[in-house]
C-alpha cells in the first residue's frame, strides 16, 4: 500500500463530494422538517380539536415507523403509486417527514412551556389566537425550544447517513463504496468519521453561542 | 357598567361562584375582599372571559360577556386587566409592552401610540425606564408598567387581581399611589385586594366574598369598619392583625 498521506489525498475528493451531498440533504430536509414541524406544533396547540387531533395522529403515525422503512417506502413504493422521486428527493422527503415529528414535538414543548400568564395577558388586551401566537408566544417559545432544536439538527445531520440505503451518494455511501474498492476500511471510515465531526462540532459550538447570546438578551 | 346577575361558575363538580349578583357603576371603585379560595380571582376573570361561567349573566354596559363568542375580543379591549404577577411580555421593553395593544390590537397610529404610551409611563413614574426590559425592573416598576399597559387601551374599566400581593412590602406604596390617582380620576375599577387601609380610602363599595357567595356588601366604611357578618369580622381581624 502507498503511504498514508497519499491514500488520504487519493480518497479525499470522493469523500468531499459525499460531504457536500450530506450537507445538501441535511439542509433541505431541515428546512422542510422545520416548516412542517411548526405546522404540526401550531395545529396541536390551536385549541381546536379538528386541527389538533389530525396533527397528533400524524405525528404518532410517523414516529412509529423507522426512518429506513419510510425511505424504502418513498423510494420503492411511491413509484408504483405514480410518484417517481429521485433517490436524492426521496431521501430528503423521508428525512423531512420523520424529523418533522421530532421537531414538531420540540416546538410544541416550547410553546407549552411559555408561562400561562403570557397567554392571559395577550388575551386580556384583546389579542386573537393567531396574533398572540406570532407576537407573544412563539418569540418566547423559540428561546425555550432552541437547545432541543439544536439537538434535532445534529441528529438529523447524522441520520442523513441513512439515505445511503437508497443509494444517495452522500458521505457514508461514498465511504462504503471507497472501502469496498480499496479494502482500506480503517483509513476510509476514519476519514468519514472525521468529516462528520467537521460538521457536528462547529454546529454544536454555533448552537451554544446562539444560546448564550439569547440568554443574555432576555 | 359591570353587572353580575345570578352568576354560577364551576370547575368540574366544584362550584366556585354560587349565585353572584353585583354591579360596578361607571366611575366607581369596587373592592373585592375575601379569604383565599373564596372565588375572587374567578369572579374577576369571568368579566373578561378568561373563564367562562355556566349560568346567569355578566354584562358590560348591557352587552353579555360570553367567553366562547367572537365578541369577547372586543369586550377585552374595553375591560383591561392587571395581574398579580404582572405578566409583562419579557421580550419587549416597557414602552413596547405599553404600545403592543393599541398598535397590534386596536390598529392605531404608531407615532400617536408612542407619544401616549410615553405619557402613561411618565404618569406612573417610569419616564427613565421606558427602554428597560421587564427583567431589569423591580416588581413595583413592573406592576406600574402593567397598569400603563392597561391604561394605553383606553379601557372603560380595569380589573385588578391582587395587584400588590406579589410585591415586596417597600414597593406596595408606589403601586397603590398610582391606583389612588386613577380612583381620583374616576376610572372604573374592580380590585381584589387585601390592603384594607387602601380600600377604606378609595373604595366606593366593598364586597366580601365567602365560599362563592357575597356574604356582605356596602360602603367601604360599613363593611370594613362595622362588619355585621361573623365571617367578615374574622377575615378582617386576620388581615389587619396577621398572626
Ligand atoms: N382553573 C381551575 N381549575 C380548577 N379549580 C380552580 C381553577 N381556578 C380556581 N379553582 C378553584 O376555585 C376556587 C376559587 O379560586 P380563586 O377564584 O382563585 O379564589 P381566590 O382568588 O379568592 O383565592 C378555589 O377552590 C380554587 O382551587
Ligand atoms: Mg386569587
Amino acid at each position: 500500500m502507498s503511504p498514508l498521506h497519499e491514500r488520504i489525498q487519493e480518497y479525499l475528493p470522493l469523500l468531499v463530494t459525499g460531504l457536500w451531498q450530506t450537507v445538501a440533504v441535511t439542509l433541505l430536509s431541515l428546512v422542510l422538517a422545520s416548516t412542517l414541524g411548526l405546522v404540526w406544533a401550531l395545529m396541536r396547540s390551536s385549541g381546536t380539536r379538528w386541527l389538533s387531533l389530525p396533527a397528533r395522529y400524524m405525528v404518532e403515525f410517523l414516529r412509529g415507523i423507522p426512518i429506513l422503512v419510510v425511505l424504502f417506502y418513498i423510494y420503492f413504493v411511491m413509484p408504483e403509486l405514480g410518484l417517481d422521486l429521485s433517490a436524492f428527493q426521496a431521501g430528503v422527503v423521508g428525512l423531512a417527514l420523520t424529523y418533522s415529528c421530532y421537531i414538531g414535538e420540540t416546538f410544541r414543548g416550547g410553546i407549552e412551556a411559555v408561562d400561562r400568564g403570557q397567554v392571559e395577558a395577550a388575551k386580556s388586551i384583546g389579542m386573537k389566537h393567531g396574533k398572540m401566537m406570532r407576537r407573544i408566544v412563539l418569540p418566547q417559545a423559540v428561546r425555550i425550544a432552541l437547545p432541543p432544536y439544536g439537538n434535532n439538527m445534529v441528529m438529523l445531520l447524522k441520520d442523513s447517513s441513512q439515505v445511503s440505503v437508497i443509494s444517495v451518494a452522500e458521505l457514508t455511501m461514498q465511504g462504503k463504496m471507497l472501502a469496498s474498492s480499496t479494502f482500506d476500511n480503517m483509513t476510509v471510515f476514519t476519514m468519514v468519521a472525521a468529516l462528520y465531526l467537521c460538521l457536528t462540532i462547529p454546529l454544536n459550538m454555533l448552537m451554544r453561542h446562539v444560546e448564550l447570546r439569547m440568554g443574555a438578551a432576555s | 357598567m359591570i353587572r353580575f346577575e345570578n352568576v354560577h361558575k364551576s370547575f368540574g363538580r366544584h362550584e366556585v361562584l354560587r349565585g353572584i349578583d353585583a354591579e360596578v357603576d361607571k366611575g366607581q371603585v369596587m373592592c373585592l375582599i375575601g379569604a383565599s379560595g373564596s372565588g375572587k380571582s374567578t369572579m374577576l376573570r369571568c368579566v373578561n372571559g378568561l373563564e367562562d361561567y355556566q349560568s346567569g349573566r355578566i354584562s358590560i354596559d348591557g352587552e353579555t360577556v360570553d367567553a366562547h363568542a367572537a365578541s369577547i375580543h372586543a369586550i377585552r379591549t374595553r375591560v383591561a386587566m392587571v395581574f398579580q404577577r404582572f405578566n409583562l411580555f419579557p421580550h419587549m421593553t416597557a414602552l413596547q409592552n405599553v404600545m403592543e395593544g393599541p398598535i397590534h390590537v386596536l390598529g392605531e397610529n404608531r407615532d400617536e401610540v408612542r407619544a401616549r404610551a410615553q405619557e402613561h409611563l411618565r404618569r406612573v413614574g417610569l419616564a427613565d425606564k421606558m427602554d428597560f426590559y421587564p427583567s431589569a425592573l423591580s416588581g413595583g416598576q413592573q406592576q406600574r408598567v402593567a397598569i400603563a399597559r392597561a391604561l394605553a387601551m383606553r379601557p372603560d374599566a380595569i380589573l385588578l387581581d391582587e395587584p400588590t400581593s406579589a410585591l415586596d412590602p417597600e414597593m406596595v406604596g408606589e403601586v397603590l399611589s398610582v391606583l389612588r390617582d386613577l380612583a381620583q380620576e374616576r376610572m372604573t375599577m374592580l380590585i381584589v385586594t387585601h390592603e384594607i387601609q387602601f380600600a377604606r380610602e378609595v373604595a366606593d363599595g366593598v364586597i366580601f366574598l365567602d365560599q362563592g357567595r357575597i356574604a356582605e356588601r356596602g360602603s367601604a366604611d360599613d363593611v370594613l369598619s362595622r362588619p355585621t357578618h361573623a365571617r367578615t369580622q374574622e377575615f378582617l381581624r386576620r388581615v389587619t392583625h396577621p398572626v
